[in-house]
C-alpha cells in the first residue's frame, strides 16, 4: 500500500524532505523503519518517536493507517 | 469538559506583552475568580560553543499538538478547581528575550492555580510535538532539546 511518511525538525534535514509517499508491503512499523533506515542511513543514530493517528506508538505496532509521522525529541515552551 | 471545543493555541511569531495584558484585562468581568497564575516562556540567549542563540524558530506537528493541548486542558480542569485556562504557543521565529509560551490559569483560590500551572507547563514540555531550532547570530543552527 501507499504510505505517507512525515518528518519533523532535525529528521527533515536528514531526509531532505518533510514528507514523501512510498510503497510498503509489510505489516509492522519497525519493518517500515528498517526500509527508511536503508534509504537514509543517517536516521539510524537519531533519536525519534513515531505517531500514527496522532498518537505515539511503539515500533512493534502494526501500521494501521496510511500515514506515519516521525518525531524528534520535543522542545516546545 | 466536553463542551470545550479544540482550538488552535498557536500564534505566528512572538507573543506580545500587549496581548498578555489584554488577556488579563478580559478577566475583570469574571468576578468569581480570586487568583490568577501566569507562566511566560522566554527565548534565552544561550551560549553554545561560543555562539549566541539569537532566536528560536518553532515548528510543530500541528494536528497532534492541538489534540495534545486539548487533552492537557481537559486533564487540568479535571484535576484542579479552575475557572478558566488559556494556552498560547509561538510558531515561526521568536527572538531572544521575546515570549514563546503563555499559560494563564484562573481559579477562585490560589492553591489551585499554583498546582495547575506547574502541571500544565510540564505536560506541554513532555507531550506536545513542538520543535525548536536555535538560530545562532552567525545564522548557523542546532535543534533544541528540552532538559
Amino acid at each position: 500500500m501507499k504510505v505517507t511518511i512525515k518528518y519533523f525538525g532535525l529528521l527533515s534535514e536528514v531526509t531532505k524532505c518533510e514528507e514523501e509517499t512510498i510503497d510498503f508491503s509489510k505489516t509492522l512499523i519497525s519493518e517500515l523503519l528498517e526500509e527508511l533506515c536503508i534509504k537514509y542511513p543517517n536516521l539510524i543514530n537519531k533519536d525519534f518517536q513515531v505517531a500514527q493517528n496522532q498518537e505515539l506508538v511503539s515500533f512493534d505496532t502494526k501500521l494501521l493507517s496510511n500515514e506515519l509521522v516521525l518525531l524528534p525529541p520535543f522542545s516546545g515552551g | 469538559m466536553s463542551d470545550k471545543k479544540i482550538k488552535s493555541v498557536f500564534i505566528q511569531g512572538a507573543i506580545s506583552s500587549e496581548f498578555i495584558g489584554e488577556s488579563i484585562a478580559k478577566h475583570q468581568t469574571k468576578i468569581s475568580i480570586g487568583a490568577h497564575n501566569i507562566f511566560l516562556g522566554q527565548v534565552r540567549a544561550d551560549v553554545i560553543d561560543n555562539k549566541i542563540v539569537a532566536a528560536i524558530e518553532y515548528t510543530a506537528y500541528e494536528d497532534m499538538a492541538n489534540a495534545k493541548f486539548h487533552e492537557i486542558r481537559e486533564a487540568a480542569f479535571e484535576k484542579f478547581e479552575l475557572t478558566c485556562m488559556h494556552i498560547y504557543h509561538s510558531l515561526g521565529t521568536v527572538n531572544a528575550g521575546e515570549i514563546c509560551l503563555f499559560v494563564f490559569v484562573s481559579s477562585p483560590h490560589r492553591k489551585a492555580v499554583f498546582d495547575a500551572l506547574e502541571f500544565i507547563v510540564e505536560e506541554i514540555k513532555s507531550k506536545v510535538p513542538v520543535f525548536g531550532k536555535e538560530i545562532f547570530e552567525d545564522n548557523s543552527h542546532q535543534w533544541k532539546v528540552n532538559s
